[in-house]
């Protein structure tokens, strides 16, 4: 690990003041950060330590739900609104990392975690255009089972690993951001870049811009809705593929339904074109099958992650008609 | 390993078997455990009783140290940098930067490093140790991608670690075999294990299974396995004047402190190892690069250095278990009479060790056939040596064998245990030898019973929901071994207290515990009258904790010395005792002294005898006769294997729901810690079977997930309830009758998750690990 100066924010202005500056970073849990910085990785000259900010879950005056960037996961996860309103949530959370982790790790930390791809890890001995731009990427060629097959480039094939993230996207939530030039509010499914060719910038914060808030918009079909994850062992594994949905059926029909994907792209991955051709069509295995297919129509396999694909649909399908039967 | 030392290895092979011959010939009375242990037939002491491990209040309160928890005056701490190509040339490290760092004492390279030689490997030696015998830091040459090429010592381990992430190391790359399919094409060399071809002929068996009216005939692979115990590997090392002090993480003290004495040129009492506590060996707690390169630099600067693996550093330092394709075709006629039974195939392996994963001896000894043809073949890979690891052969041999006998089955029409019981020799099928103890029958009526196997469900006829279920079973086999080279002390004090030394091991498994249960009965004495010392190299015994060989090792060490202690307990006690007259055959250990065996009331207590010849202690070391018994008779441990699993239809997930192992392996000594190493084996084996997989590039021959994140081991939740059971049936021709227990466990859990897997779904996987894409 490089040497690097501490200092924990006590308030707001003076964590934009502090992360403003060239060569520092915010800290929340410390969970991904730490580690990276421990493979030399991410070298801040400086962490400014947030953990102490904006911890609160608020309900907000159009009755949906504004969550402090500073929350533990776990504070989240149990949180009885969370749990009423926006089970897929609750349960994207649970199924990532272990329990530990989760009381250290921080929403905000949690929506800017890197990727796993172990070519990426490989600081020393491995190319990666995360890492060094420009200096190729050899998880192209190599393992890439658990790589992308959606929205990658020739530069990078790596995907986002959090579960939360995918059950944000699904959710219409907004992330909130300040810096020291003015507060600015993103859509989630905005806030991830895909890789083109500049993999190394993952996300469209500017210098300095602090997380400082998730806000989840009224959703009632999101009462109906879950999170799927598919992974190598029972727990404690990042997703091959997951999948974060809600649905509303009415006399048969899909009258509303959100559709996320995780494991499979740079970014969570909203299945805008799933949840297009859903909408109106009776809510049956068929149509399920169309509307996944759709998704995936322009999946692309590397060596060893051509299963995705067919899990991905698989999965969409089981979770759609497992909603489907709960709401008959 | 040269052509040569091929052809050494061989001849010293055949010299061993005509050797074999007559052993076999020799009378039963001749032979260690011709007469059996006495304690055989100790029913009421401590032997059996479920004792809980003796440590295990020193370790839940942190006060059993590590390797990496003695701080030494003065000690600095050490960081590794590993090469990123698998060979050529290192040019030049640039230091400068490293060595601005505060803190920092040296950086060490193959420059600056004091001279040595090459680690002794293992098996070349009695003592040898080393798991590669290639030079440490001795020239700028470049072996295998993740080779040590420089170490950074520091005030504290920040420190050092940062400045080793500033080193800048150009190399010049020459070509290497990275790749398997590349090894091969340059040519396939025979395997050779412990000085034994692994090749056996017995009739024609091709033309047997072409003659055979049933018959199957498939390639099994396995793949790459790395060594994870959850201790990392460690050792903190002083030099004193002359002498070398080593704390080490360590599965072969003795061997530790020779084999480094050979490196550096000094007598092996110079070298003091010892490791009174190891989280978890498995075959990977032997002596690599670090303890050298430790040793190497605290010499350099005078100070103590502790040196700890990175969990990265782990996986690029110390061997793991290799990969292998197998072929394994059986004949059989209609009843399921093996004709024929082929196992063949080839291993990779780096020419600097001596472990081609021996994956055919399950099929030497677990059935008969009429014709054998069973063959290893290397292929040489520029990679870090490969080593022993749970079960080296067995557990990846049974994989194959116990998958293609429930292919056979069902091409037969029998029910898979009815198979193996069809095919049960009545002596060793490759040796001749008689087996000493085979309750294979029980073994397998009494899981079969437990499990509920008759309820058993054809193939794909079970669901719940979206999992399709099914069971399966399959066999596993391990060798008791004894290994050459046991020794240990007795020193019993006028008190009546006991100390047993001996430079063997604990690596968690209970060791101490069982061998203190075991001397308290043949001694006489309750428990907390004896100490058992071991894990130090000052001890007696040169005493590997490997190939399950420590049980007999110790058992048949205590026994030489406890031999001299009666003796010269008779001797002492003279005419004037109630054991006047008896000889040393005819007493045995009872109520704080000695007794007649056939009258207990003859008795004198330790203290009666001590204090009446004025002896304040007396001390014996005794040897054990060489390990003949393990070639006159054919000496094995088994197991049966019974699993059922889940299979998810949707995603293809597996989830073993239930497990039961039934196991003939001897007396029990300890029923708590060894279902504990039953479990923790079986445990293994789960993770062999589903998810275990070193990622290694062919591109670079670099492993590409070195880290517990990216190299699946079960979790908790992967690990159902786990039954085990066993025969308790004594072995009469081993110590107390009791086999080691920790490797039988790890042995054909692979194959009985594959065979489950196949139940549910009828789906056969012949390739480790089951990830669920292959289900889809």
């Amino acid at each position: 690990m490089t040497p690097f100066r501490y200092t924990r924010a006590v308030a707001a202005g003076d964590a934009l003041r502090q992360g403003g500056q060239a060569g520092a970073r915010y800290l929340g849990g410390g969970t991904n950060l730490v580690d990276l910085m421990r493979e030399t990785i991410e070298r801040p000259e400086a962490l400014v330590d947030v953990t102490g900010l904006f911890h609160a879950i608020e309900e907000t005056a159009d009755g949906g739900l504004l969550i402090g960037a500073a929350a533990t996961n776990t504070a989240v996860a149990e949180h009885a609104l969370v749990r009423r309103r926006y089970p897929l949530l609750s349960r994207a959370i649970v199924a990532g990392a272990s329990a530990q982790i989760r009381n250290m790790a921080t929403v905000g930390g949690n929506l800017l975690q890197r990727t796993r791809c172990t070519y990426f890890y490989d600081n020393e001995g491995s190319r990666c255009n995360k890492r060094r731009p420009g200096e190729g990427c050899d998880a192209i060629g190599g393992f890439n089972r658990i790589h992308a097959i959606l929205g990658a480039s020739a530069d990078c094939v790596a995907t986002h690993p959090s579960d939360m993230c995918v059950a944000l996207a699904a959710l219409d939530a907004t992330v909130h951001l300040g810096s020291t030039r003015g507060d600015r509010r993103l859509p989630l499914t905005d806030l991830h870049r895909l890789p083109g060719d500049r993999p190394d910038v993952e996300t469209m914060l500017e210098p300095g811009e602090l997380i400082t808030a998730i806000e989840l918009p009224p959703l009632p079909l999101a009462a109906r809705s879950t999170y799927r994850k598919v992974r190598d062992r029972a727990s404690y594994a990042f997703a091959l593929v997951s999948v974060a949905a809600a649905l509303e059926v009415t006399d048969g029909r899909v009258r509303d339904v959100r559709l996320a994907l995780g494991g499979v792209a740079h970014k969570p991955w909203r299945a805008w074109k799933a949840e297009e051709a859903l909408r109106g069509q009776p809510a049956t295995e068929e149509a399920f099958t169309a509307a996944a297919l759709a998704e995936l129509a322009d999946a692309l396999p590397l060596k060893d992650n051509g299963f995705k694909i067919e899990l991905a649909r698989r999965t969409m399908v089981a979770v759609l008609g497992e909603l489907a039967g709960a709401g008959a | 390993m040269s052509m040569l030392e091929d052809a050494k290895q061989a001849a010293k092979g055949m010299a061993q078997q005509a050797v074999g011959k007559a052993i076999q010939l020799a009378p039963d009375s001749w032979m260690p455990g011709g007469r059996p242990d006495p304690l055989i037939r100790e029913q009421h002491g401590q032997i059996g009783r479920p004792v809980s491990r003796i440590d295990g209040p020193l370790k839940v309160g942190g006060q059993a140290r590590y390797a990496a928890e003695f701080a030494l005056d003065g000690m600095v701490y050490a960081a590794l940098a590993y090469s990123t190509i698998a060979r050529g040339r290192i040019l030049a490290i640039d230091t400068k930067a490293a060595e601005a760092v505060p803190g920092v004492v040296l950086v060490m390279t193959h420059e600056n490093a004091p001279r040595m030689n090459k680690v002794p490997l293992f098996l070349t030696d009695q003592k040898a140790a080393g798991g590669v015998d290639l030079p440490i830091f001795q020239d700028p040459e470049v072996h295998w991608n993740g080779q040590p090429v420089a170490a950074v010592l520091a005030e504290t381990q920040e420190q050092a670690d940062h400045a080793r992430s500033l080193l800048r190391i150009t190399y010049e790359e020459v070509p290497a075999i990275t790749s398997f399919a590349g090894a091969k094409a340059k040519g396939k060399h025979p395997g050779v294990f412990m000085g034994n071809p692994l090749n056996i002929r017995i009739g024609d068996a091709e033309e047997a299974l072409a003659a055979a009216p049933f018959r199957v005939d498939q390639a099994y692979e396995t793949p790459r396995h790395s060594h994870n115990a959850i201790e990392l590997h460690a050792c903190t090392v002083a030099w004193e004047g002359d002498r070398l002090r080593v704390h080490d993480a360590s599965q072969l003290v003795a061997h530790t402190a020779w084999s480094l004495a050979q490196v550096f040129g000094m007598e092996e009492s110079q070298v003091h190892v010892s490791s009174p506590f190891v989280g978890g060996g498995f075959g990977g707690k032997c002596l690599w690069n670090h303890q050298v390169i430790a040793a190497a630099a605290s010499k350099l600067v005078d100070r103590p250095v502790r040196l700890t693996l990175s969990r990265e550093g782990v996986y690029r330092v110390v061997g793991g278990r290799t990969s292998t394709e197998q072929r394994v075709a059986i004949g059989a006629s209609a009843d399921g009479t093996f004709e024929a039974l082929i196992h063949t195939g080839t291993v990779a392996m780096s020419p600097h060790n001596q472990l081609p994963e021996p994956f055919i001896l399950p099929a030497m000894s677990v059935y008969g056939a009429n014709a054998f043809k069973l063959e290893v073949d290397v292929a040489y890979m520029d990679m870090l040596a490969n080593t022993f690891m749970r079960a080296p052969g067995e557990a990846v041999g049974t994989f194959g064998l116990e998958c293609a006998i429930d292919e056979l089955a069902e091409a037969i029409g029998m029910d898979p245990i009815d198979l193996r019981l069809k095919n049960e020799p009545d002596k060793d099928p490759v040796t001749g030898a008689p087996f000493s103890i085979r309750e294979v029958e029980k073994m397998w009526r009494d899981g079969a019973e437990r499990f509920g196997w008759s309820d058993r469900a054809p193939v794909a006829s079970r669901r719940e929901g979206e999992w399709r279920i099914g069971t399966g079973v399959a066999g596993g086999t391990y060798p008791y071994y004894r290994m050459p080279g046991g020794a240990a002390r007795i020193t019993l004090r006028q008190d009546g207290h006991a100390t047993i030394d001996i430079a063997a091991h604990d690596m968690g498994m209970g060791t101490a515990t069982a061998q203190t249960q075991v001397a308290a009965d043949r001694l006489g004495l309750p428990m907390d009258a004896i100490t058992f010392n071991y894990g130090d190299s000052t001890l007696p015994g040169v005493v590997l904790a490997g190939g399950s060989q420590q049980t007999a090792s110790i058992g048949a060490s205590v026994i030489a010395a406890h031999r001299l202690l009666v003796k010269e307990l008779l001797q002492l006690a003279g005419n004037d005792s109630p054991l006047a007259g008896l000889s040393v055959e005819e007493v045995g250990g009872l109520d704080n002294g000695l007794a007649s065996l056939a009258d207990p009331l003859r008795h004198e207590t330790y203290a009666s005898i001590l204090t009446r010849a004025q002896r304040g202690t007396l001390v014996v070391e005794g040897t054990p006769p060489p390990p003949l018994e393990t070639m006159h008779w054919s000496m094995h441990s088994h197991s049966a294997l019974f699993c059922e699993v889940g299979v998810n239809a949707v995603t293809g997930e597996v989830r073993v729901r239930r497990f039961l192992g039934s196991f003939d392996c001897g007396r029990i000594l300890n029923p708590k810690t060894a279902a504990s190493q039953f479990r923790g084996g079986i445990i293994m084996g789960l993770g062999m079977a589903l998810m275990e997989e070193t990622q290694f590039d062919e591109r670079k021959g670099r492993i590409m997930n070195p880290s517990l994140a990216e190299y699946h081991l079960p979790v908790h939740m992967d690990v159902p309830e786990i039954d085990v059971i066993w025969t308790d049936v004594p072995d009469p021709h081993a110590p107390m009758g009791a086999h080691g227990v920790g490797e039988i466990g790890i042995t054909g859990v692979g194959a009985a998750v594959a065979n489950a897997i196949y139940n549910a779904t009828g789906r056969r996987v012949r390739d480790l690990p089951i990830t669920l894409d292959k289900l889809l």
